[in-house]
């Protein structure tokens, strides 16, 4: 694969039993660009993200990724967290596992960016809906990835969270790949560097 | 597809010529045991059916760990036929002992046939192997975990093996003891051809078996690519 | 290998701070197999010798784990924690030797209670018996744990985990009862050991293709 790529898929076609969710899906990601996902519910939006992350194995087809495991982040429709523990030990755990140096100052900055730090030793079961998922984004971004997939991130937001993830995406997008699968795709205008609409053919 | 169905028809063709011949010297060539009688002869049909049930769970096995290591789709299925055709032999094999048992010592079930207990702790496993199967979504995670459950079940069959050794040795002494028939060159002869012939017939039954399976997949896939 | 260890830990220890906050698997499996232990002692006849004992005292072991391995996954499924464990970089069976040594925590603290009652209610328990009880839990957690994420696959998980995993404890049931009446116990203990080698082995080697695709 070329060395300024980040991403190549050709032909990526997954399957479960005789039901293909996605059909000859190919495109490629150069290292700082933006793929932006579209497509109706039950297109294979969150598939197609799975399989990038490597959540799920194509059935079909090949997938070449430039980085390994512990430069990848991703945010699903789950917030991949644990409900009974707190920001911090959420943090703490995936922070230790992914191996981030200066653990601790780099979780106190994320929560601060988010504005999770007053909330940081409350556990996610008292979380709203937007502070969860502007977690998951911390959790995300916490050993600095340089590739990013986001699916749908902006829905569980309200507006502030939001605006504030738009702004982000401006400045991530400098620094690492990104994919973005979402259904108000007119957000990322300034930032998409090639679409992909998924649709059922 | 189409050039393995004359040889297939070739096996199974012989493998009714080889039960056919294995029937004969059963019932005919080989002499009556001294102690056991007539009864004895369903040993003939009982242990080779046994072996055959040990080796389509090692066939499955083998199937399995080749579908870990190498991701092959085609394993899933080969692993899949070779335990169910297992499951069957390992109920013939509780069937035909349990017949022994009864024409040996009058009673259905005794729990001091070592190969009788394996055999039913194997099938409490492998049925739970079909249970967790249908219980998944079709798909690589299914093969997989399934995978991984058919190899755990051969490294069961030698340690439960031991474990009923060591059960009847203390906790339920034997009360019924079976020597090995002391076999004669006919019967020993009887044995071969019939062991043989219960490979055959069950390899024959592994491929129809498999062809069918395949066959149900591939027109599944048809049936889902045509769709609009 | 120091980094696996951590990650372990870090695991682990997670379990831990879980169960001692929600407070809900460790509580039941005590009750639970106290209430057992009681019903046996009903279910006895009177006449009933210290061998029988022994041998319901494994079936009550074994449930009672059954109680805490249906539970053990339960965290990881809510959020989809799970995904982020297979995601991170480290070796996917930390993930099931950090859940072994949780559950086998958890286990052993219904062990330091249904011991004690066992040895109150039916009969005296020897060095030998609880070795068994020692060994065979490492078995029972280390298989469990593999066999539970299984079932936390499927549907009708609930139903699924035992009928998994009650072959598989067979060995372990004659070890311990074994361990407990035979006049030669070593060999039975052994016996143990070996089923905990050959299953510890196998389920962290087979635990990565279990939890990905």
């Amino acid at each position: 694969m070329d060395d300024a790529l980040v991403l190549r898929a050709s032909g990526l076609e997954r399957r479960y039993g005789s039901r293909a969710v996605l059909r000859g899906i190919s495109f490629d990601l150069p290292r700082l660009g933006a793929l932006v996902v579209t497509g109706p519910n039950g297109s294979g939006k969150t598939t197609l993200l799975r399989l990038l992350v490597g959540l799920a194995a194509p059935t079909r087809g090949t997938l070449e990724i430039a980085v390994d495991r512990g430069r990848v982040g991703y945010v699903g429709h789950e917030p991949i967290l644990y409900r009974e523990l707190t920001a911090l030990e959420n943090l703490d755990l995936f922070g230790r596992l992914y191996r981030v140096p200066e653990r601790r100052e780099r979780i106190g900055m994320l929560l601060e960016r988010y504005g999770l730090w007053d909330a940081r030793a409350e556990r996610v079961s008292a979380f709203s809906r937007g502070m969860t998922q502007r977690l998951a984004l911390c959790r995300a971004l916490l050993h600095e990835p340089a590739l990013l997939v986001l699916d749908e991130p902006h829905s569980a937001l309200d507006e502030d969270g939001a605006v504030l993830l738009d702004g982000e995406l401006v400045s991530l997008a400098e620094t690492c790949a990104l994919v973005v699968a979402t259904h108000t795709p007119e957000r990322l205008d300034g930032v998409a560097t090639t679409r992909l609409a998924l649709g059922r053919s | 597809m189409s050039n393995t169905k004359p040889s297939l028809t070739v096996l199974a063709w012989g493998a009714v010529a080889l039960v056919a011949l294995a029937a004969v010297m059963i019932f005919v060539v080989a002499p009556e045991d001294a102690d056991q009688g007539f009864s004895q002869k369903i040993f003939y049909v009982h242990v080779p059916i046994a072996l055959t049930a040990y080796a389509c769970f090692g066939l499955g096995a083998w199937k399995a760990f080749r579908l870990l290591a190498t991701r092959g789709e085609r394993y899933d299925l080969e692993s899949y036929t070779g335990v169910h055709l297992g499951t069957i032999f390992g109920v013939l094999t509780l069937v035909t002992g349990a017949i022994w048992a009864k024409a040996s010592w009058g009673v259905w079930w005794t729990w001091s046939s070592n190969q009788l207990v394996l055999f039913l702790v194997l099938f409490l496993f492998y049925c739970a192997y079909f249970m967790l199967r249908f219980s998944v979504e079709p798909g690589p995670r299914r093969e997989r975990i399934s995978a991984v459950y058919a190899l755990f079940g051969v490294a069961l069959i030698p340690v439960s093996f031991f474990a009923i050794r060591l059960a009847n040795d203390f906790i339920h002494p034997t009360v019924f003891t079976r020597e090995g028939p002391q076999m004669t060159g006919e019967m020993f002869a009887a044995f071969c051809v019939s062991w043989a012939s219960i490979t055959l017939l069950a390899y024959v039954m592994y491929r129809v078996e498999l062809a069918g399976k395949r066959t149900d997949a591939n027109l599944r896939e048809l049936r889902e690519a045509l769709q609009p | 290998m120091s980094a696996y260890l951590a990650d372990v830990a870090a695991l682990a220890r997670k379990d831990l701070k879980l169960e001692l906050r929600a407070r809900d698997t460790l509580p039941a499996m005590l009750l639970f197999v106290l209430s057992t232990l009681v019903v046996f002692h009903f279910a006895l006849p009177a006449d009933a010798g210290e061998d029988a004992a022994y041998g319901l005292l494994w079936v009550a072991l074994v449930f009672t784990a059954l109680l805490g391995l249906a539970r053990a996954w339960v965290a990881e499924r809510e959020a989809g924690a799970l995904d982020g464990l297979v995601l991170a970089p480290s070796d996917r069976s930390a993930i099931w030797l950090g859940k072994t040594l949780a559950t086998l925590a958890f286990l052993a603290a219904a062990e330091l209670v249904a011991l004690p009652a066992f040895v109150v209610f039916f009969a005296p328990l020897d060095a030998s018996a609880l070795g068994g009880v020692v060994l065979a839990s490492i078995g029972i957690c280390a298989v469990g744990s593999l066999v539970s994420a299984m079932a936390a696959a499927a549907r009708g998980r609930e139903v699924l985990l035992p009928l998994l995993f009650l072959p598989l404890a067979i060995p372990l049931v004659v070890g311990g009862v074994g361990a407990s009446i035979s006049p030669d116990p070593g060999t039975y203990l052994a016996f143990l050991g070996l089923y905990d080698a050959v299953f510890a082995i196998l389920s962290w080697a087979a635990f990565e293709y279990v939890v990905t695709e």
